[in-house]
């Protein structure tokens, strides 16, 4: 259960992933999910970005990118629960749901990563 | 989230005391409470961007028609919609992000404290600079 100790461990994730988020996130949303499908920008082809995320330090970075962007959520909105909803009764419920969502996706990404052809 | 707990099995078996209940919807009150919650809640689309991303490396790794339909789904007017209010939202956690920056770590150089300004405008900078460096990556024509 979640102890005392995991806390500073879980905060360092919350923070590492909120500085990734913050520098990278804004501009890739722009770019993927906004200027490419609505035509402002050319999309890149699919020979260029297949090749390109083929390269291990794209792959790296992807990974690192969402693994820390996930715990970020977690342990953000584990708190918006507590505080926001102020449903602290379901504090054990909440904890694992958020942090094993993060584990599952981390554990998806590198899976897609890992085995990316 | 260990204090929490603490005061929480304690207070089990503490005596009644006068709390007064506090509404779920306390944030709507004020500006600075709904802004602290809409900053939390810009978690949610953090990871609803990841989500985006894994769909699309999924869709590279299956072949050139799967990523067709991906792309197809991108212009989804829903979807679209959707990642506008993501853009908001993630726009709005780096600006928070940013602007805590200086007091989240207290810099000093020759014994004194480099000013807040310096540090949030590197920041700044720095996000300006990454958005370029991915953005050339990503636009190819």
């Amino acid at each position: 259960m979640a102890k005392q100790s995991n806390e500073p461990a879980l905060w360092a994730l919350f923070s590492a992933g909120g500085v990734m988020a913050a520098f990278v996130i804004p501009v890739h949303l722009f770019l993927l999910g906004l200027a490419f499908p609505l035509g402002w920008i050319p999309a890149p082809g699919y020979e260029y970005l297949h090749s390109f995320v083929r390269l291990p330090l794209t792959r790296l970075y992807l990974f690192v990118l969402c693994f820390l962007a996930l715990f970020h959520w977690a342990h953000r909105f584990r708190y918006t629960l507590y505080d926001g909803l102020q449903i602290k009764h379901l504090n054990e419920l909440i904890f694992f749901c958020c942090y094993g969502g993060a584990i599952l996706g981390t554990v998806w990404a590198g899976y897609l990563l890992w085995n990316f052809r | 989230m260990s204090d929490t707990r603490q005061a929480a099995r304690y207070t089990e078996y503490h005596p009644r005391w006068y709390r007064p209940r506090v509404s779920t919807w306390w944030w709507l009150g004020r500006w600075p409470y709904l802004k602290f919650i809409l900053r939390e809640i810009s978690s949610v689309f953090v990871a609803w961007f990841v989500v985006v991303l894994l769909q699309q490396i999924r869709a590279l790794s299956r072949g050139p028609e799967a990523y067709a339909a991906f792309e197809r789904w991108l212009q989804n007017p829903l979807i679209v919609l959707l990642n506008l209010i993501t853009l908001f939202f993630v726009v709005f956690h780096a600006i928070t992000w940013f602007n805590v920056a200086a007091s989240a770590m207290a810099i000093r150089f020759h014994g004194k404290r480099v000013p807040d300004l310096l540090i949030v405008g590197t920041n700044y900078a720095a996000w300006a600079a990454i958005s370029l460096v991915v953005a050339w990556f990503l636009v190819r024509s």
